[in-house]
């Protein structure tokens, strides 16, 4: 601990600390521009000057490390007047043009010129003009209003783990610049927007779209991947202008992916707004009533083994347990299941299907194994953990395969089920850097569990960091990828069929053996339909929609209050932000009307019976006697990664404008290479 | 006056030879093992005696500044760079060394490479002296062959490397961290300090950084004795100094002179005197471009040394003496000035970037009278905003010289600056008043 | 200093030639393991050295995978340093310092020189290609003011006639002499030497 002196505070702090740091802990509050938690210290915009004791020049207390005994003034003329001047000379050549500036109102320069600005401009010399800059169709660049900050590049070194903005120039003329101006190779792009403390990169699929005070805010979670990152979301009456994160230092800290900002004018597109039914090919209108009782008497003819079901990827977990109750208590089938491909997941032990590592301590890894994953596209925010990890130890990474760039060297092993033999039998080089590794992370991805000797792989891995102690109360070395934000929860809430852990659902219903089928929120899903009738309960007219006979308009996750569990296995609540479009309604609405139409009685009083019982399905399920399953198959095959359509992978990233802008200027770059 | 045999570089105009044996011939390369053979504790030692201070600018006790690195070689090696950056304006004496006295800077290496342990020295030259650099690498193959530095140089056990490393046009690669960015492969921006880097320098290992000057006047003082360097000039400013004299003399030239030598007599006796005769003087900047000047007055008597000129609210710096006399416009000199900085700020830090481009634009319209006097105070505003308040001392170094302009010449700029936007208060044509601004004046 | 402009026209291909390869090697010899980077400022010299004085993009492009860095890091570098040319320049390369201590000294005399002999406008080549002009920043030669430099070598102790007969010199491809046109040793005062008298 070191004794500090802040304004004749007297103050204990950590060592390790910054000036700055010790400031705010005393409740000084020191301007900055530069300066960011998560960044490294660049000390360029030098507002953040304090006086320290026998130092004739102020120092820059975001830089400096506090030292004991150290004696700082944040309020003495010296401190104020270096702050004005420092103002005075970011505003002199910074245009005055606020009211037409996308940051106006949520401007960190406009918002300290208040308490340091000079009222009036005495800067008479001709503004420097500064030309603008293509960064893509994610951000827009008004680089006159730039500060010179450097956040925006260091973010991109050290976050994003790209090299590609710099400042080109130097002095008054330096500009800030992606490599010959092309489109920022990153997932994580357009955090920077949000970094910018001034107008110079704002968003451009936002551009004029609102102002911030306008906006109705509610918190929410996202559903683009099974992350979970906590998120904002910004409405103007119905639609969602714009997504920001929130912070939550556990998951995604401050950064969110480019999809999960910027898919949701795919809310917008698309959209079924009335039940729709399908007579001689086309689709007309149709009254909710008369829906039901299309169902209702399709059901009645049919047995109920002859009805299946399959919930979405961004399937909420009230849907998922209503929908549950209306086939356990309405059809009375058990053919429900959350897969639309063959994966393999024993439910018996939470553990066998969850990201067991905690996303905050990926960082503490010294070795980590990619097994069948692409974490970068499938889980952005995870791939910068990883990142994360391997800046701070010099992490070892290995993958099985090459899955192409993924922001951090990592050594390609053969991909071949062949070698996870020889790791486990220790023959292989890895079987020894596992055993020395203090904190080892194997990642199995869903291409992994896909293949035929899965169940072999998973449980023979399973089965050696067991054995070598690498799950243990401490660590838990194991951790299954899910890409989809309603596969735990689906898993959780034991939305699955298996005989011998395959799922018979989807396999009868590729085999055609059902005559119903329910498809709620399901656009994955890849058969040949001959003569099933299919009802399509969900909010976008895509593939789901395309095969069905009957489509019932549902609610996107901005339109409904909803849990989701995320990767890790943590349940997060998702707040309803706007109402559906049109005719459409909650998803478990439909539901628990679809069941009073069908049995005279809904399944739910209200949104928080369900709710609870959910809660308490989930509270009373207890992990079953585990049973290692003995006749693991081995068979020599390729682990092949999926090639995984980042900007195209769920409806609303489908229906999107700017997804599909993002996805041409890929396409675009990886045609001519990324030489630029 | 300096007697010749008190002067260090006797190959000044390169009136010998500079090949080896030339050099050997001035006495470089002897005595080197003894020297050495004393250790680094009375090396480093004897030059806090000498009470050398840097050649670079800054003036800072070389012998402390040798003391910092650490004492025992860790994990990271030592490295030794000298600076051969010499842009600052004004000032040429390490080009001078370089091409004609190579061989000083070299044994000069050796020793201070070995008092803080470095194995390798890089020599950072700007990239203009591609000759001079060319001549010091001939001079540095030949110390190669001859076995002076290399593997156990000059017999004295320790092995050390020299390269050279080019800078490319820009000024502020001279300042200590600037210039290990640059070395490093980036752009030339300084580093936040501290750390400094005498415990992380280059590459993040401890590095010594010293001027050419400095480092090549070290083995004179080591064979000569700290007693004989000390015993010229006056305490705290001991020794010789080259001092380059430009501008508005008649015989510009680079001379080598005792520490603390009358300013009058230094341009009298070595340059021919001001041009137009002393009376003709108006002002002279005593240490290279950054320091501000003096007027006549003071010239009069001063001093050249480190404490002379403080005192005197200016500074030794690179002792660069840039004369002006009578026939200059005074303001356009400075206004070039502020053009240079302006051109060479890195653009890292706000008040330097965006401070010195205003300087240079409000003193281009000052030299035209196209300024009010407001502006002249505000000018004063703009230099104290800048100075102390940047990453690096390029903040003074780019505000001293206005302010110097303003304090001895802030009459001038009144003479010529009466542009006043205020229309004079006129009660009988009221519409051709600004109602904004009379009241301002009349506030 | 204005932003660089990138020249627009450009070639499709850089690469050393077996010279320059080597000696791009023996510089990146000269740093520690894993320290090539430091040799990025040398190798874009024996680029503008290879190819006729200035840096075509191709040619940072391919020093950038030579050390292993990204394009933006050498385009910084490039870009910050104003020795690297990123637009051609002309056989001779006049750079006139009219930095104070050679504005004292009439610099500006000898940039009208090479208004009147080269081209209006600096950066501009003349009308025969063969040259072109800028003004720099001291040159670190203000004893000898005003200094030219033209590619390697200083022109010192200069005035306007003497900088036009050496401009109509180059125009004739003839050969110039470098250092003092006032026949002055090196940095002597020219008359009367107080100091290092020759015995
Ligand atoms: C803007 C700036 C430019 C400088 N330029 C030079 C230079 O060209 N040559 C030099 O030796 N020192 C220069 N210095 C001083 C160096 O930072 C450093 O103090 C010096 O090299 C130390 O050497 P010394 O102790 O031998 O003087 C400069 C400093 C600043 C702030
Ligand atoms: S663009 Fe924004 S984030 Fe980047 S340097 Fe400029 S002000 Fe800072
Ligand atoms: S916040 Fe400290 S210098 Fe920018």
């Amino acid at each position: 601990m070191l004794k500090v002196k802040v304004n004749d505070i007297d103050l204990e702090i950590e060592e390790g600390l910054t000036v700055l740091q010790a400031c705010e802990q005393a409740g000084a509050e020191i301007p900055r521009f530069c300066y960011h938690e998560k960044l490294s210290i660049a000390g360029n915009c030098r507002m953040c000057l304090v006086e320290m004791e026998k130092s004739p020049k102020p120092i820059a207390s975001c830089a400096m490390p506090a030292f004991d005994g150290m004696k700082i003034k944040t309020n003495t003329p010296l401190v104020e007047k270096a702050r004005k001047g420092v103002m005075e000379f970011l505003l002199a050549n910074h245009p005055l043009d606020c009211p037409v500036c996308d940051q106006g109102g949520e401007c960190d320069l406009q918002d300290q010129s208040m308490f340091y600005g000079i009222d009036k401009s005495r800067f008479k010399e001709n503004k420097r003009e500064v030309p603008e800059k293509y960064m893509g169709p994610l951000i827009k660049t008004q680089m006159t209003r730039c500060i010179h900050c450097t956040r925006c590049i260091r973010f991109a070194q050290e976050i994003a783990g790209i090299d590609e903005i710099g400042a080109i120039g130097r002095g008054e003329d330096m500009q800030i610049t992606t490599y010959l101006e092309k489109t920022m190779e990153s997932e994580l792009s357009a955090n920077v927007v949000d970094l910018c403390p001034v107008g110079a990169l704002t968003s451009k699929p936002y551009v004029f779209e609102a102002r911030p005070w306008e906006l109705k805010k509610t918190e929410s979670i996202d559903v683009m991947d099974a992350i979970g990152s906590n998120i904002r979301v910004d409405t103007y009456g119905w639609e969602v202008k714009r997504i920001l994160p929130r912070i939550n230092e556990n998951i995604n800290e401050e950064w969110i992916s480019d999809k999960t900002r910027y898919a949701c004018d795919g809310l917008k597109n698309q959209r079924i707004d009335t039940p729709l039914i399908k007579t001689n090919n086309t689709y007309e209108k149709i009254e909710w009533n008369n829906a039901f009782n299309k169902i209702f008497e399709k059901i009645k003819s049919t047995p109920s083994n002859k009805i299946a079901g399959l919930t979405g990827d961004l399937t909420n977990m009230e849907t998922l347990f209503i929908v549950k109750e209306f086939f356990n208590k309405i059809i009375k089938s058990k053919n429900l299941d959350c897969r639309s491909e063959n994966i393999y997941v024993n439910t018996n032990d939470r553990k066998n299907y969850i990201f067991n590592t905690p996303l905050n301590r990926i960082e503490e890894s010294d070795l980590i194994i990619l097994v069948g994953a692409n974490p970068r596209f499938e889980a952005t925010i995870l791939n910068l953990k990883i990142r994360q990890s391997y800046i701070k130890n010099k992490t070892e990474i290995y993958s099985f395969g090459d899955v192409g760039e993924l922001t951090y060297p990592y050594k390609i092993i053969k991909n071949k089920t062949d070698i996870i033999r020889e790791i486990i039998e220790d023959k292989h080089d890895l079987s020894l850097a596992i055993k020395n590794s203090k904190k080892p992370i194997i990642i199995l991805g869903q291409s992994l569990l896909k293949i035929k000797s899965s169940k072999y792989v998973f449980n023979e891995i399973k089965k050696y960091l067991k054995k070598n102690n690498k799950i243990n109360e401490d660590w838990q070395s194991l951790n299954v990828l899910s890409n989809n934000a309603s596969t735990v929860g689906s898993y959780d809430l034991d939305i699955n069929n298996s005989e011998n852990f395959d799922s018979t659902v989807l396999s009868k219903i590729q085999n055609n053996e059902f005559d119903i089928i329910f498809l709620f929120g399901q656009d994955n899903l890849k058969f040949k339909k001959k003569n099933e009738f299919v009802v399509y309960i969900g909010s976008h007219g895509d593939n789901g929609a395309e095969i069905a006979d009957l489509i019932l308009p549902g609610s996107a996750y901005t339109e409904q209050d909803g849990y989701y569990t995320n990767l890790e296995g943590k349940i997060q609540k998702a707040y309803r932000a706007s109402y559906p479009p049109g005719e459409a309604k909650e998803d478990w609405k439909i539901i628990n009307e679809l069941s009073s139409f069908i049995k005279g009685k809904n399944l739910f009083i209200n949104k928080k019976d369900l709710d609870e019982s959910m809660l308490q399905y989930l509270k009373l399920k207890k992990t079953k006697k585990f049973n290692d399953i003995l006749d693991n198959q081995f068979q020599s095959e390729d682990i092949l990664v999926d090639h995984f359509d980042y900007y195209y992978s769920n409806v609303i990233a489908r229906a999107s404008l700017t997804m599909t802008q993002c996805r041409n200027e890929k396409l675009k770059l990886n045609k001519t290479g990324t030489e630029g | 006056m300096l007697e010749d045999k008190d002067r260090i570089f006797k190959n000044l105009y390169n009136d010998g030879d500079i090949n080896i044996i030339s050099s050997k011939n001035r006495g470089d390369w002897i005595d080197t093992k003894k020297v050495i053979s004393n250790g680094r504790n009375w090396i480093i030692d004897e030059i806090k005696k000498s009470e050398l201070r840097g050649r670079g600018g800054a003036g800072f006790p070389t012998g402390l500044k040798w003391s910092f690195a650490p004492k025992e070689v860790g994990s990271r090696p030592h490295y030794l760079v000298i600076n051969a950056d010499e842009s600052e304006p004004g000032t040429c004496k390490d080009r001078d060394i370089l091409r004609f006295e190579p061989h000083k800077l070299i044994e000069g290496c050796l020793i201070a490479s070995y008092a803080v342990q470095a194995h390798k020295c890089y020599i950072y030259i700007r990239g203009e002296y591609f000759n001079e650099g060319k001549i010091l690498q001939k001079a540095i193959n030949e110390a190669y062959e001859n076995k002076l530095i290399g593997r156990n140089s000059s017999d004295t056990g320790w092995d050390l490397d020299i390269f050279i490393h080019y800078g490319a046009g820009a000024y502020i690669c001279g300042e200590e961290t600037a210039l290990l960015e640059s070395l490093e492969g980036n752009k030339g921006q300084p580093r936040l300090k501290p750390p400094f880097p005498a415990l992380i320098g280059l590459y993040g290992c401890p590095t010594i950084i010293n001027n050419v000057e400095t480092i090549a006047v070290i083995p004179t003082i080591l064979k000569k004795g700290s007693k004989w360097f000390s015993s010229i000039g006056k305490p705290k400013n001991t020794g010789t100094k080259i001092f380059c004299i430009s501008g508005d003399v008649n015989y510009p030239c680079n001379v080598e002179e005792e520490m603390g030598i009358p300013l009058k007599e230094l341009i009298e006796t070595h340059a021919g005197g001001v041009i137009g005769g002393w009376e003709n003087l108006q002002a002279v900047i005593p240490g290279g471009s950054s320091m501000p000047m003096l007027p006549k007055n003071i010239c009069e008597s001063i001093n050249m040394d480190f404490d002379s000129l403080v005192e005197n609210k200016s500074g030794l710096g690179t002792a660069g003496i840039i004369v002006i006399n009578k026939d200059q416009d005074i303001i356009k000199c400075m206004a070039r000035i502020a053009r240079f900085y302006k051109h060479e700020s890195c653009g890292q830090c706000t008040p330097c970037r965006e401070g010195s481009g205003w300087m240079w634009r409000m003193l281009e319209r000052m030299s035209k009278g196209e300024a009010s006097r407001e502006e002249i105070d505000m000018l004063m505003d703009v230099t104290k905003q800048i100075e102390g308040h940047t990453i690096c001392a390029f903040g003074e170094g780019s505000a001293w010289p206005v302010q110097g302009l303003l304090r001895h010449f802030k009459k001038e700029l009144i003479k010529r600056n009466n542009f006043n936007p205020l229309i004079k208060k006129n009660k009988n044509v009221p519409y051709l008043v600004d109602q904004h601004l009379l009241e301002k004046e009349n506030a | 200093m204005s932003i660089k402009k990138i020249s627009k026209i450009q070639p499709n291909n850089f690469e050393f030639n077996d010279e320059n390869f080597t000696l791009a090697e023996k510089f990146i010899s000269n740093y520690p393991k894993g320290k090539q980077k430091s040799a990025v400022m040398a190798l874009l010299y024996i680029a503008q050295k290879q190819n006729n004085n200035w840096i075509p993009l191709s040619a940072m492009k391919y020093i950038a995978n030579f050390l292993k860095i990204s394009y933006i890091k050498v385009y910084e570098v490039a870009t910050f340093y104003s020795m690297y040319n990123l637009t051609p320049v002309g056989k001779y390369f006049i750079q006139v310092c009219t930095t104070t201590p050679c504005m004292i000294r009439g610099a500006y005399k000898l940039v009208e020189a090479c208004k009147e002999k080269i081209s209006k406008d600096e950066k501009k080549l003349s009308s025969t290609s063969d040259s072109s002009w800028i003004e720099v920043e001291c040159l670190g030669a203000c004893v000898n003011a005003p200094v030219v430099q033209i590619n390697d070598d200083y022109y010192e102790d200069l005035n306007k006639e003497k900088m036009i007969k050496i401009l109509d010199k180059i125009k004739k491809n003839e050969k110039i002499q470098p250092g003092s046109y006032r026949g002055r040793k090196n940095s002597e005062p020219e008359n009367g030497r107080k100091a290092l008298i020759r015995t």
